[in-house]
């Protein structure tokens, strides 16, 4: 019999997913991350519920309240602007939260995609190899070799504005990424012997593919998963900010920082600024929750 | 005796590439034309050093590499040649148990779904038959029904080559390719494995081709066994007669190194000379003349032919001639 005890109870095994959430949560910062990153998805998922205005309902906006102070009650008495006004008169706070929900939709939306995309052609690429490898290799390994910016500033040049616009354009950025990092591991595990039992058992490509290979390359898959929906909303905020990503009439935070970059050196910070941190407070909890998975599903860091 | 499996001449060889653009500057032999053939409810165990092309010669008969040369013939029609959707009905009846028991159980599943699994490829079963199947096969490798729910990490090496077993039983196959399935396990483990082995021989008259580096696991387990060094078979012949009058000085010098659990016992080590040459650039003549205590002139030039010194007996080796018929 094997040297090491057996535990005489089932429950006494630890399955994977019990030690990947008590390595993660050994880490305190990392549980700060996913805290504030749980609190900003509520807050953007709430928005509509949440927020004192409807920052889109331009009969709600008032123009005599335009570029007012944070903590200054709106003219009519009816509330006050907790991070003041824009120089529409729009409450800042309701045009975070909104933007909020655009930004990070636009950011896991087009992660996902990308990682959809990016995973089944990385897959592919390593289940059949030859030329099909190839060419998806190659692909990547060129559109890896431009600046993402610069892929995503022709594109929408050409493609124009909107959301379903800005999300292929981050796809196109992103999806290399995902490629590389599937079909990495997913070469390790075709070489398993799990791997030559189903194709000794002649099940059909897709299901060996999708069964057998993409659950065991999910662990740093989910890794870049995570990094990236940072990468895309920093993105679309770099994009939006420079005026080709989202329509004025959906402001995201870097629209909303870029309204405010004029008035920044006349003393009125608050309108760049507080869209500034709430986009820095997203980026750093997910780099937080991303970085810890990393550790946490890194094979070779295992205690 | 009918044939179930007949392999002539078999060849696999792969390229050594180098260079920017990859060219194949030289071949790896690693089965070097090997023939032989295993009948309904026989074992035949195939032993060799590591290097010398046992699971590659494995793995090219269940079609998971493809041969450079030679036939493979499935029960009178070759399937060398057979694409995906050709080989499926043969694959039914052809099935493996791997050598590494933690390798070869897909992590993410459960036991009952991998066992499943090959029924739910070849037959429409419902929910509640599969599981019934399961079930069946559990018991039949020794594993309790209630292990259904478990994961393959929860199970000892010993229980996840059972489980390897039943997932290779599920679709009744006529023969299973055994590439060293014991030589990751503990020797206790190890017997156990082996009787489970001979017991679904003796009850479903499966066949086994038995890839293995231990003598005394093939000796126990095998009808017939063939003997590979450096990607030729050197000797095959039935079991008894090869552990007791070897006619290959390979086999010979092989069989001495078995301990023997006697402390008393004096027996004769042959001890060979050197290593193994490299299968890149095989030696000429006869591949062990290299090491052979008894290599003459000729075996340096002129490759042995298999030749047959009793019935049923074959050697390849200049020293040993032929039976007069």
């Amino acid at each position: 019999m094997s040297a090491a005890p057996v535990p005489a109870s089932a429950a006494a095994v630890e399955t994977p997913l019990q030690r990947i959430v008590a390595d993660f949560a050994a880490n305190r910062l990392a549980l700060a991350g996913l805290a504030l990153f749980a609190l900003i998805l509520a807050a953007a998922l709430l928005a509509p519920l949440v927020s004192p205005q409807n920052p889109y309902d331009l009969a709600q906006l008032d123009v005599m309240d335009s570029r007012l102070a944070p903590l200054a009650r709106a003219a009519d008495g009816r509330f006050t602007y907790w991070l003041g006004t824009d120089d529409q008169g729009r409450d800042m706070l309701s045009a975070i939260l909104y933007g909020l929900r655009i930004s990070v939709g636009v950011g896991v939306g087009a992660t996902l995609c990308a990682l959809a995309l990016g995973a089944a052609l990385g897959l592919a690429a390593a289940f059949f190899g030859g030329w099909l490898d190839s060419l998806v290799m190659r692909v990547a390994d060129i559109q890896l070799s431009f600046p993402a910016i610069l892929i995503a500033l022709v594109l929408l040049a050409v493609l124009g504005q909107g959301v379903d616009k800005i999300v292929l354009a981050l796809v196109a950025v992103q999806w290399a990424y995902y490629a590389r990092t599937v079909r990495g591991s997913a070469l390790v595990e075709r070489r398993k012997e799990y791997v030559e039992a189903a194709l000794c058992l002649a099940l059909p490509a897709r299901r060996i593919v999708f069964r057998h290979l993409l659950p065991n390359c999910l662990p740093p898959l989910i890794v870049v998963a995570t990094v990236q929906v940072a990468a895309a909303i920093t993105l679309e905020a770099t994009l939006s900010f420079l005026g080709l990503g989202l329509p004025i009439t959906e402001p995201s935070l870097g629209l909303l920082i870029a309204n405010g970059f004029t008035y920044l050196l006349s003393g009125k910070y608050w309108i760049s600024f507080f869209p500034g941190l709430a986009l820095l407070a997203t980026i750093v909890s997910i780099n937080l929750v991303g970085d810890q998975l990393r550790d946490v599903l890194n094979p070779r860091l295992q205690r | 005796m009918s044939a179930l499996l007949e392999v002539r001449d078999l060849r696999k060889h792969y390229p050594v590439r180098k260079g920017l653009l990859g060219r194949a500057v030289a071949k790896v032999h690693a089965v070097d034309g090997i023939s032989f053939s295993i009948a309904e409810r026989e074992t035949l165990g195939l032993v060799g050093e590591s290097g010398c092309g046992k699971s590659t010669a494995g793995k090219t008969i269940l079609r998971l590499v493809d041969p450079t040369a030679g036939t493979i013939e499935w029960r009178g029609s070759r399937i060398e040649g057979l694409g995906r959707a050709a080989m499926r009905p043969v694959r039914r009846e052809l099935q493996a148990v791997f050598q590494d028991p933690y390798s070869s159980l897909n992590p993410r599943l459960r036991a009952a779904d991998i066992v499943a699994e090959p029924l739910r490829n070849y037959e429409r079963l419902g929910a509640a038959r599969a599981r019934e199947q399961v079930a069946w096969l559990f018991e039949k490798v020794g594993l309790r029904p209630d292990q259904m729910v478990k994961y393959p990490h929860e199970f000892s090496g010993g229980q996840r080559q059972r489980l390897g077993i039943a997932r290779a039983l599920a679709v009744r196959p006529k023969l299973i390719v055994c590439d060293e399935p014991v030589s990751a396990l503990d020797v206790s483990v190890q017997a156990q494995v082996i009787n489970l082995l001979e017991d679904l021989q003796a009850e479903f008259g499966v066949s086994y081709l038995f890839v293995a580096h231990d003598l005394a696991v093939v000796e126990h387990i095998s009808h017939r066994v063939a003997v590979m060094y450096l990607g030729k078979i050197v000797e095959l012949t039935d079991k008894r007669t090869l552990f007791r009058d070897p006619q290959h000085p390979y086999t010979e010098a092989l069989l001495s190194a078995v301990p023997v659990p006697d402390p008393q016992a004096k027996k004769k080590r042959i001890i060979l000379q050197g290593d193994v040459p490299s299968p890149i650039t095989p030696p000429p003549g006869c591949r062990f003349h290299t090491r052979c205590p008894y290599a003459e002139e000729r075996c340096r030039r002129e490759e042995p032919a298999m030749t047959e010194v009793r019935p049923g007996h074959l050697v390849a080796c200049h020293l040993r001639t032929a039976v007069q018929p």
